[in-house]
């Protein structure tokens, strides 16, 4: 599904992420972990195309997509939601999904049409999904930091991804927002046969949760595997789990 | 309760203008009007994209050079020259925004009114065809004499008959515009607005539609830079002078570009102030200045915003207070 080989960033000098090989076959659920600085969420950027990597090459179903631009990769089917919350602010949360849906089904060249009329139910469903049908009508920025990023992970399903890449879906949230955020992320993907490509912070989470787990350490993946295989490995241990 | 039409009736006391038999009147009512369309184009950019350009009165002068050149030099009647100063006008937009659109924020801004600059310094020096800095005086008005064939509105001046055009081309243009800021096409320019990088991960060609939107914009004051001519009796190079750009800069933020009608009525006040004060007193630009300030300051979503915000919390005041 996705094929990550020998991926390199260099930034004045400065390698942010090197080497770092990794695939996902389909349905995989795999979380990347490293401290502050790893180079995590350059490594999402290089994948969905919001910087161009220095050398190596993303694979997506096979065809090359390194260093396409990011609404390209968009339309292959790779979602993604940002670690800051990056959502509509003065949209309401309906339009905010609903401008999702008009951008996927690309029908943004329709400059004559009722915008208002289109992908209504789609919208609907997919809020009642999320479970913030009640707050349609409010502005997006006015809601909670949990809702604005509820509102993101729908942003993202609405273009109707195979691949879901997500960058901290739970930071900033509290123990039982976290809680019912993974479950609903968990119970969405099993719908939809997503994969899921993720970071977090939380190590509790992501033990309970990823199939595999991919370490950064200064740019480079020190370790990748199952959850056991990690737990018990040496370098790890010493570089990042620490006492967990 | 009914909605009230308030559109509807706007349209309707301004078409009434003319019967108050004040040529004054019509004249204001004239400039208002087509200055209305050149600031509501503007917000398509500013307040629908959240684009800032410095340079709009670029096709403003554009279009009306273009059916100034349709109707003078080759005698063409307004129905040609009209659109073509929309085709004109979106045509250099279109060339001019692909660079434009590849900056960001006040780089983007600059670079408007760099060719802004360069179409006024044309205008201003290519005597062939612009007339250089003399202009083209004498732009003939368009045959009117059907406009006095309509029953009810035989027996009116040239410039009144003029204004009765001019208000239902302006009527019909901005009746597009809010069809288009409606429509799919403006719902992504305003997911664009909002978060340009977002924009771009829903699957969006985020520069392609700010081109789009640069070109739709420069057709709209195309058209209104064609009347505007005509009405003027005559185009100049300060047409295209980046101070227009400014003034109709100010008029979307005197009014409020958050709001679809603020442009508008920011185009009204301005031009309405402009008469008021320059009658009183030769400092217009020193009063403008500190009204600017008190805006900018005291009311940032602009007459309309204002007003707009004050009617919502009085009407919830009086919700609240209800048992």
């Amino acid at each position: 599904m996705l094929d990550v080989r020998d991926l390199k960033k260099s930034f004045a000098g400065f390698l942010a992420v090197s080497d770092v090989s990794f695939s996902l076959p389909p349905r995989a659920v795999m979380a990347i972990i490293g401290p502050n600085g790893a180079g995590k969420s350059t490594l999402f950027n290089l994948i969905t195309g919001h910087i161009v990597p220095t050398a190596g090459q993303v694979l997506h179903k096979g065809a090359d997509i390194t260093g396409a631009a990011p609404h390209r990769i968009c339309r292959r089917g790779i979602g993604r939601s940002f670690q800051h919350t990056n959502i509509f602010p003065r949209l309401t949360v309906f339009e905010c999904i609903q401008a999702a849906y008009i951008a996927h089904h690309r029908r943004g060249t329709d400059f004559w049409g009722r915008a208002d009329r289109l992908y209504r139910d789609e919208t609907m469903a997919l809020l009642e999904r999320l479970g913030l049908a009640d707050k349609a009508d409010e502005l997006a920025g006015a809601l909670s930091h949990g809702n604005q990023k509820q509102i993101e992970l729908g942003i993202a399903l609405a273009s109707d991804p195979d691949i879901l890449l997500l960058d901290e879906p739970t930071a900033g949230m509290s123990a039982s927002e976290t809680r019912e955020t993974i479950q609903l992320l968990r119970a969405i993907a099993e719908e939809r046969g997503l994969t899921l490509l993720f970071t977090e912070h939380d190590m509790e989470v992501v033990f309970q949760v990823a199939e595999r787990i991919g370490v950064l350490h200064q740019g480079r993946l020190i370790a990748e595997g199952p959850p056991a295989d990690i737990r018990a490995d040496a370098e790890v241990r010493r570089v990042y789990l620490g006492g967990h | 309760m009914r909605r009230i039409p308030w559109t509807l009736l706007v349209f309707a006391a301004a078409f009434a203008i003319p019967w108050l038999g004040s040529r004054f009147y019509t004249f204001i009512a004239t400039d208002v009007a087509i200055l209305a369309l050149f600031a509501l184009s503007l917000n398509l950019l500013l307040g629908y994209t959240g684009l800032v350009s410095f340079g709009h009165a670029a096709y403003f002068g554009i279009g009306a050079y273009t059916s100034a050149i349709f109707m003078k030099t080759l005698g063409l009647p307004f129905w040609l020259g009209f659109p073509a100063a929309g085709v004109a006008a979106g045509l250099f937009a279109l060339v001019f925004g692909c660079f434009c659109v590849r900056l960001t924020k006040i780089y983007f801004a600059m670079l408007t009114l760099a060719f802004a600059q360069i179409v006024w310094a044309i205008c201003f020096k290519w005597n062939a065809v612009t007339g250089g800095e003399q202009g083209m005086p004498n732009v003939p008005y368009p045959d009117l004499d059907w406009i006095g064939a309509i029953p009810g509105l035989d027996g009116f001046r040239v410039g009144d008959r003029f204004y009765f055009l001019t208000l239902v081309l302006v009527a019909l243009a901005i009746v597009a515009l809010r069809r288009i800021v409606h429509s799919p096409f403006g719902r992504v320019l305003a997911v664009i607005r909002e978060n340009p990088e977002r924009a771009e991960f829903i699957g969006i060609d985020v520069r392609r539609y700010q081109l789009a939107a640069f070109a739709v914009a420069g057709v709209f004051a195309g058209l209104a830079g064609a009347l505007f001519g005509i009405f003027n009796r005559g185009v100049f190079p300060d047409f295209a002078y980046w101070t227009k750009s400014a003034e109709v800069l100010i008029m979307t933020i005197l009014g409020g570009m958050g709001h679809f009608w603020g442009p508008a009525v920011g185009a009204a006040a301005l031009t309405i102030l402009n008469l008021q004060i320059t009658a009183y007193t030769q400092y217009w630009p020193l009063i403008l200045g500190t009204i600017l300030i008190v805006l900018l300051f005291a009311f940032p979503g602009g007459l309309v915003g204002t007003s707009v915000d004050l009617f919502r919390r009085v009407r919830r005041g009086r919700d609240a207070g209800r048992p």
